[in-house]
């Protein structure tokens, strides 16, 4: 019997050259001002968020305490770019795996303890180590920096090709180039024995001792290979930002992971880059126009969890698939109705916070607020009013349209899944 | 050499002894079935045998080799493997990757990170084999979690022969299946488990007259009787377990 | 010997507290398996809610009413947030806790503002309550150490002698059994986690003006407790209390010690310096440790005994 290579060969060399060419194409895009920044930075979160989701997604491992190895990895990272003696031998090309080797050194360590137990004790269990890691590196300033934490250049040793890693294209063609392979590298992983077996310790961790693998070693290799990974983006963090502290280790960079992944969506390979994109967009960017950001996140994530827990990537690919099958013109009226009252509640709920903030917040500033140019009094009736109309609208229209395009939407995938049923049997 | 035995097993929970004593003997490519009342310990000597509680005293021998105080994993790896009462299957998976992941330690894959699954022939070729054997051909693609009742018992067994163990344990493989069903799943398993052992407990008496060569009774955790289906047909001690009374003709 | 004493008392008085806290979590935990990440967050709030009523209506009307609004809210938030994940499992729902310890910082810092707020102790429990030698050990720590063993005592007759009582410990272990039985168990999940709120409120009340009230409270006592619950053993309320005791006492006697590594060589006769290898792991004082502590704690239990102290699950 054959092994045949299926079609979708093509599909995948078409798929990684495009994401290559997105990689080498986006700064050009993006061009204006701090745009470079954050890439760099999306680029680091996304290797760090598919490296959580070896954990998370692939393996149902819940860890509180990924920053662990991210973190670790940029501290030695960072140390061996200052180094005078073996670490000065590394090109700054090279310096992420520096990072990927402590990670995975501490992965080692870390991993052999925490990989015993699984579920809510193992992510205890981590949730206790990036605390104690955390608390220690207080105890440790000569290799934590204490509060002010480790700094560097980036700009050292010889310039290859004139590549000094100061500007900051050449520092995001950097990240661009390592996060194109550890994508790779991730993904291949999920294509290999060990990548599938820690799926079924996801799905069954006790019917896999009874097929012959030890549950605790397909978990801790996986562990150890995330930690890896979470290295690597450490030691490019370190690279990016010439700076690393002991924030790098705490349980509030841990938590952003697993939000930002989770927004993504756990179950598809790429959630974790969807998730990074929107999680820089909520911390770095939105972070500088309004102090409400965090809530704002809290809430999407929030309300992710409770109506959308497959995140965004399965929302994407469920209208993906209502296209494939050729019935998205049965609902993308209906489903533009719903957008459009959402956006108008939307609107009014956005104002309406940013309006309380500058109040609470800003009052000693006075009660005018500048948003978008306009001059908006925060303590006079209008802007309320307008508010409250707004989010009455939108509540109003939004309880009008929503049962029709559920209506529609159920119909719809209920054919989905006859005509699918109907090609298996 | 026996295929399985068990020398006076014994198993309590706590103060509760729920196996007493429990003496069995499987020759090499026989067929047993273990029958008896409910609360009787059946699935807890299946739970005993294939590691995943330990026992209390005595001892077990798989092909002569004490496996008392083994891992599950140690004793599959010796060449044993059961299934499950209630479908133990890997859920977000297919049909096809429920099969290949149940071979691949026996195959000596491992923890491979380094190798293409897909390219891993004798893989591939052994969980088609099976899934023809299955009768699950159509369903390849088909997540574990949404077959039907039937399809997901034909799985489990299917998972528990893919790897090649020469001692197969079934616990109640045609559980809550029709007349038709059960037919069916016995001409399987009688397909599946030539020349191996097998020990398959079981309440449905037309499948255990249909496959097995002995019948071992257990009853309060103790094997009252191991002989052939037509001599417990007519052991006094047998009907007096599952009647309460001697039955006169 | 007084200090002693002192560091005793304070450090058993700081265990109470986190007794107060760890024991809804421990409630809600054994009962319903959601491990709640917002608990502290409700602490908090309890402590807010406490300051606002208590600047308009004093702090004993407070010390009343704000664990009810508290526990009210936690019952609501269960109702509509956590009952329609329970079919999703425990990650979604750990992870909705997650996400509501997010948000109610947020509300906490949008509503009362960013900066500590001035939440006092009454004037009737300010002031020493004895005085030994020449440290007074002040009257609302032993406030806080009775409403504490009041707490504990309540739970337990509620627990024991009541029906409600029963059928919550039945439901503690046996959920579906008890559904079987005809008891409304979705409402008394809803109950269990509004009440272990309420709890967490009421510490927050209590330890709201003994500590700072500030946005970032729920934090710094947060992960603590959850190493209570796991060190005492998930499901063991007798654990909780052990485990809140023995770490709040190791703490504040932590903090308080400042011998190192270094300062016991040196008194044997040994001279280390700057130059000794390894002087900055020895130079370490007892108090600088103090903040790792608790985490060393919850790993080293979880590595040796995971079921914790007294838990009868993992």
């Amino acid at each position: 019997m054959r092994l045949t290579f299926t079609p979708l060969n093509l599909a995948r060399y078409l798929v990684w050259s495009g994401f290559a060419l997105i990689l080498i194409v986006a700064p050009l895009i993006f061009s204006k001002g701090a745009a470079l920044s954050i890439l760099s930075q999306i680029g680091t979160v996304m290797i760090f968020g598919l490296s959580y989701n070896m954990l998370l997604g692939q393996g149902g491992m819940l860890s509180f305490g990924h920053a662990v190895y991210s973190g670790l990895g940029a501290f030695f990272a960072i140390h061996a770019m200052n180094s005078s003696g073996i670490g000065a031998s590394v090109p700054t090309t090279l310096i992420p795996l520096v990072g990927g080797f402590a990670g995975m050194a501490f992965g080692v360590l870390f991993g052999y303890v925490t990989t015993k137990k699984s579920g809510t004790t193992f992510a205890m269990i981590t949730l206790g180590l990036v605390e104690l890691v955390f608390a220690s590196s207080l105890m440790f300033p000569s290799f934590f920096g204490g509060e002010g934490g480790i700094t560097t250049n980036r700009v050292r040793g010889d310039a290859l090709f004139g590549i000094s890693y100061g500007p900051q294209i050449q520092v995001y063609y950097l990240i661009a180039f390592w996060l194109f392979i550890s994508t790779i590298a991730m993904f291949a992983f999920t294509q290999t024995p060990l990548g599938r077996m820690i799926n079924a310790v996801r799905d069954n961790p006790e019917r896999v001792e009874f097929i012959g693998y030890n549950t605790q070693w397909v978990r801790y290799l996986t562990l150890i290979l995330s930690a890896f990974f979470a290295g690597i983006s450490g030691g490019l963090g370190a690279i990016n930002f010439e700076i690393v502290s002991a924030e790098n280790v705490s349980a509030i960079r841990s938590g952003a992971v697993l939000l930002f992944v989770f927004i993504g969506g756990i179950s598809f390979f790429f959630g974790p880059l969807l998730g990074a994109i929107v999680g820089v967009f909520f911390s770095v960017m939105l972070s500088d126009f309004t102090p409400a950001w965090q809530l704002y996140l809290g809430l999407f994530f929030v309300l992710l969890v409770r109506y959308a827990p497959a995140g965004l990537a399965s929302l994407i690919l469920m209208l993906l698939r209502v296209k494939s099958f050729g019935l998205f013109h049965r609902i993308w009226k209906p489903l533009l109705a719903v957008c459009a009252v959402s956006l108008v509640g939307f609107a009014g709920f956005l104002a309406g916070i940013e309006m309380l903030y500058h109040l609470t917040l800003e009052a000693a500033n006075g009660s005018i607020m500048t948003r978008f140019g306009q001059q908006i009094d925060v303590k006079a009736a209008a802007p309320w009013l307008v508010v409250a109309g707004l989010l009455a609208a939108g509540i109003v229209g939004y309880r009008r349209v929503q049962p029709g395009y559920y209506a529609v939407w159920s119909e719809v995938n209920a054919e989905i899944a006859a005509k699918q049923r109907g090609s298996a049997a | 050499m026996n295929a399985l035995e068990l020398k006076d097993v014994r198993k309590s929970f706590g103060k509760s002894e729920i196996i007493r004593g429990a003496n069995l003997t499987v020759a090499k490519g026989e067929r047993v079935a273990v029958i008896g009342p409910n609360g009787a310990g059946k699935s807890t000597l299946f739970n005993l045998v294939s590691g995943r509680f330990g026992i209390s005293s005595g001892d077990i021998c798989l092909n002569g080799n004490s496996i008392s105080g083994l891992k599950p994993y140690e004793i599959n790896r010796l060449g044993l493997s059961r299934s499950f009462q209630i479908s133990n299957l890997f859920v977000n998976l297919s049909v096809y990757e429920n099969l290949r992941c149940a071979v691949l330690w026996a195959m000596g894959y491992r923890y491979s990170f380094w190798q293409r699954l897909n390219g891993l022939r004798d893989a591939h070729e052994r969980a088609e084999q099976v899934l023809e054997q299955i009768g699950l051909q159509r369903q390849r693609k088909v997540l574990a979690g949404v077959l039907t009742y039937a399809e997901q018992r034909a799985l489990e067994i299917g998972i528990t022969i893919a790897g090649g163990a020469d001692v197969i344990l079934l616990d109640e493989p045609t559980a809550g299946m029709s007349r038709s069903e059960s037919d069916a799943a016995v001409e399987l398993i009688r397909k599946v488990t030539v020349g191996k052992s097998l020990v398959m407990v079981e309440h449905d008496m037309s499948v255990v007259f249909g496959l097995a060569d002995k019948i071992a009774v257990l009853v309060y955790g103790e094997v009252i009787a191991c002989d052939t289906p037509a001599n417990i047909r007519s052991n006094a001690a047998v009907q007096a377990a599952y009647l309460g009374q001697e039955v006169h003709a | 010997m007084e200090f002693t004493l002192f560091t005793l008392l304070n450090g058993v008085s700081y265990g109470l507290l986190l007794f107060m806290l760890s024991s809804g979590l421990t409630l809600i935990f054994s009962m319903m398996g959601v491990l709640n990440f917002a608990h502290a967050s409700f602490y908090m709030l309890g402590a807010y809610m406490a300051y606002t009523i208590s600047s308009v209506l004093g702090f004993w009307p407070a010390l009343v009413l704000a664990p009810i609004v508290v526990g009210l809210i936690g019952a609501l938030v269960e109702r509509y947030g956590l009952r329609p994940l329970h079919k999703y499992g425990h990650i979604p729902e750990l992870l909705f806790t997650f996400g509501m310890s997010y948000l109610i910082v947020e509300l906490v810092q949008l509503i009362w503002g960013r900066a500590a707020v001035p939440y006092p102790i009454p004037k009737e429990l300010d002031g020493p309550l004895f005085t030994l030698f020449s440290t007074s050990f002040p009257i609302y720590r032993g406030f806080m150490m009775l409403v504490a063993l009041s707490m504990l005592a309540s739970i337990y007759l509620v627990l024991t002698r009541t029906r409600v009582g029963l059928v919550i410990q039945a439901a503690l272990t046996h959920p579906d059994a008890v559904e079987a039985l005809g008891h409304n168990v979705p409402r008394i999940f809803m109950w269990v986690f509004g009440g272990g709120c309420a709890l967490a409120g009421l510490a927050g009340v209590i330890g709201g003006n003994a500590f700072v009230t500030e946005p970032g409270m729920a934090a710094t006592v947060g992960s603590i407790i959850f190493v209570v619950v796991v060190v005492g053993g998930m499901g063991s309320l007798a654990g909780a209390f052990v485990a809140s005791i023995l770490i709040g006492v190791l703490q504040t006697f932590a903090v308080a010690l400042d011998y190192s590594l270094m300062t016991m060589f040196n008194g044997l006769g040994a001279n280390i310096t700057e130059a000794t290898p390894g002087y900055e792991l020895l130079k370490l004082t007892i108090s600088q440790s103090a903040a790792i502590l608790p985490f060393l704690l919850l790993v080293l239990i979880l590595i040796f005994r995971p079921k914790g102290l007294m838990g009868t699950r993992e």
